[in-house]
């Protein structure tokens, strides 16, 4: 069997990470927000941690588990970080042919294997140059590299592009992206950032507080958040409630006490979900329309909220809204002026029963 | 003014040092027998003693620095005793374990016929028991440095414990080495103390050169202060390697 499976319970004080991971060959990306364990769980998979519950298998091969616990020497791993640790005595050659050398390669051959790596990753002529001496972009590929020289059959990358400035970052996403490419293991990356994870992963695993909650390809993952953390991530506003079918298919929104339940009604009956059962129902903020009066509109759901904060990305605001329901509503900078939106100001914001996506949850 | 005291509580006493010292006649005075004899045997114990120094103290240093075990706290008070132990106790616990009735010592002589107090040994032993601790406090502040992930990268690139010592850890903290080298060493050849309990004041055999400076006191004040005028030097040596810009 090829891939990744582990089962995992590590107990970190501050957040215990119980999880069940099953990752095929390709690039994995793990999100979730800080402290909810991501680098935990990498590092207990190198074997670097000390885990109350291990097992762990690569390929087929047990790392972790039955009686098994290899020490991360003799794991084939290979580990890139935030910052690039290299090295700083030797040059990027050297840093490169460590990994093969400590693999028993011979001198020769580990410095061929680590000049190879580095031309990949564009960095050949900067072969004797020390890490102080080269860019952090530069230094990042260079511990791509030197990762990649054993031939790991697990790459584990901990936010590799964070500690890069916003230029620096895009191209050595771009370097990243097509490196992995003509990587065959499997590759687990983690990030808090969803264009890292949608850019060059394949399959989307969450880690919230130590625990998986939601996992699939970005496409569905997009179209079908399940967790309040993830719709945020990916843009969406998220709302959960019970399915209710009473001359029209609606959810009755606020599970707690403590919120007045609003309706939500949907245009159609949601697939795979009978009424009574607990759905999600995710809104574009792009549908969301706001008024400064009660409008008359044909949009069913109606309700009169207030603002919490507004935030400007180009030429569009997002606006944060809250009252009945909590909802994001994505608007011109043209109707930010117009409609005088600022902190505290109540609004009518309405969405059309026909843009509202309901599932089970 | 209190400063200027300080400042001339220290210099005078090195410049009277100088003053009183036979410049003409210093070739001679360092040719004399005592003079030489102490100064090769301190050479010689002391070089010994920071072989030793480096084998023992560099892996205890890492050993202390990357330990989670609740004794390792224990350790690091223990190896630090010396520190400020006037060296003369040290000197008299020396006694107690490798003396002829010593813990350690009365057995070594009763099946082996070992003696170890009042030999070249016995230097070599009270120097390495005051200029160790130098060594591994200062090592082990410079390996607490260094970023734990740099030894996790290495061990996921395949080093065990003794590579990632000897091919990683090693390198980069070799400022930190050299600066604890430079201590330790200085330390080992100031020792008197310890020395003069344990290993006693034989010309040739125990004698290095602070006790031949003692020695000499009296009988050859010249040669004394010649013998002084050379660790002098020495040490502005030492400091000024420490002050320098790869030590920092």
């Amino acid at each position: 069997m090829s891939g990744l499976r582990a089962d995992l319970r590590v107990d970190r004080g501050e957040v215990v990470v119980e999880a069940r991971i099953d990752a095929p060959p390709g690039v994995t990306a793990l999100l979730g927000p800080n402290g909810s364990g991501k680098t935990t769980l990498l590092l207990a998979l190198a074997g670097l941690l000390r885990a109350e519950r291990a097992i762990v298998e690569v390929d087929g091969r047990t790392w972790a588990g039955d009686g098994v616990d290899l020490t991360p020497e003799r794991r084939s791993v290979g580990l890139v970080l935030a910052d690039p640790v290299l090295f700083g005595h030797l040059s990027l050659l050297d840093n490169v042919a460590f990994g093969p050398r400590s693999r028993g390669v011979p001198r020769r051959a580990a410095r061929d294997r680590a000049r190879e790596e580095l031309e990949r990753v564009g960095l050949g002529d900067l072969l004797r140059r020390r890490p102080a001496q080269v860019s952090s972009g530069q230094a990042q590929r260079a511990a791509l590299a030197r990762a990649l020289a054993t031939d790991p059959d697990l790459l584990l990358l901990d936010e590799p592009l964070s500690a890069l400035d916003p230029q620096t970052r895009s191209r050595t996403r771009a370097d990243l992206a097509t490196r992995l490419r003509d990587y065959p293991g499997v590759t687990l990356l983690t990030t808090h950032d969803p264009l890292d994870a949608l850019t060059l992963a394949d399959r989307l695993l969450f880690l919230e507080a130590g625990r998986i909650t939601q996992t699939g390809t970005p496409a569905e993952v997009v179209a079908r958040p399940r967790t309040a953390y993830v719709a945020s991530l990916v843009g969406l506003n998220l709302l959960t409630g019970t399915l209710v079918h009473e001359d029209g298919w609606s959810v009755a929104l606020g599970g707690d006490s403590q919120r007045p339940a609003g309706h939500l009604v949907l245009a159609e009956a949601p697939q795979g979900a009978a009424a009574g059962e607990q759905v999600w129902a995710s809104v574009n903020p792009a549908a969301v329309a706001l008024f400064s009066e009660r409008p008359q509109t044909s949009a069913r759901n109606l309700w009169l909220l207030r603002v919490e904060s507004v935030t400007v990305t180009g030429q569009r605001a997002r606006v944060h809204l809250t009252g009945d329901v909590d909802l994001v509503a994505e608007v011109t900078l043209g109707a930010v002026a117009a409609l005088d939106v600022q902190r505290g100001r109540e609004l009518w914001a309405a969405v059309k029963a026909t843009e509202i996506h309901a599932y089970p949850a | 003014m209190p400063a200027l005291i300080g400042v001339a509580f220290v210099v005078v006493p090195l410049l009277a040092l100088l003053a009183r010292t036979d410049w003409p006649q210093l070739g001679t005075h360092l040719s004399s027998p005592v003079v030489g004899q102490s100064l090769r045997l301190s050479a010689l114990t002391t070089g010994v003693t920071m072989v030793l120094v480096w084998l023992l103290g560099t892996p205890l240093a890492w050993l202390l620095a990357r330990s989670d075990h609740p004794l390792t706290a224990w350790a690091r008070a223990v190896i630090t005793v010396p520190l400020v132990l006037p060296p003369v106790v040290g000197g008299v616990a020396l006694l107690m374990a490798w003396g002829r009735r010593g813990v350690v010592g009365g057995p070594l002589e009763a099946w082996f016929g070992i003696t170890v107090p009042f030999t070249t040994v016995a230097v070599v032993m009270a120097e390495l028991f005051v200029a160790l601790p130098f060594y591994v406090v200062s090592v082990e502040g410079a390996m607490r440095g260094l970023d734990r992930r740099v030894d996790q990268v290495a061990a996921t690139l395949g080093a065990g414990p003794v590579r990632t010592f000897v091919h990683v850890v090693v390198p980069l903290v070799l400022p930190g080495i050299a600066a604890g080298s430079a201590l330790a060493w200085a330390r080992a050849l100031g020792e008197f103390g310890a020395t003069i309990t344990f290993a006693g004041s034989f010309p040739g055999r125990t004698q290095t050169a602070p006790l031949g400076v003692y020695a000499a006191l009296e009988q050859d004040p010249d040669a004394a202060l010649a013998l002084s005028v050379v660790m002098l030097a020495v040490s502005v040596v030492v400091l000024g390697a420490l002050r320098s810009r790869w030590l920092r």
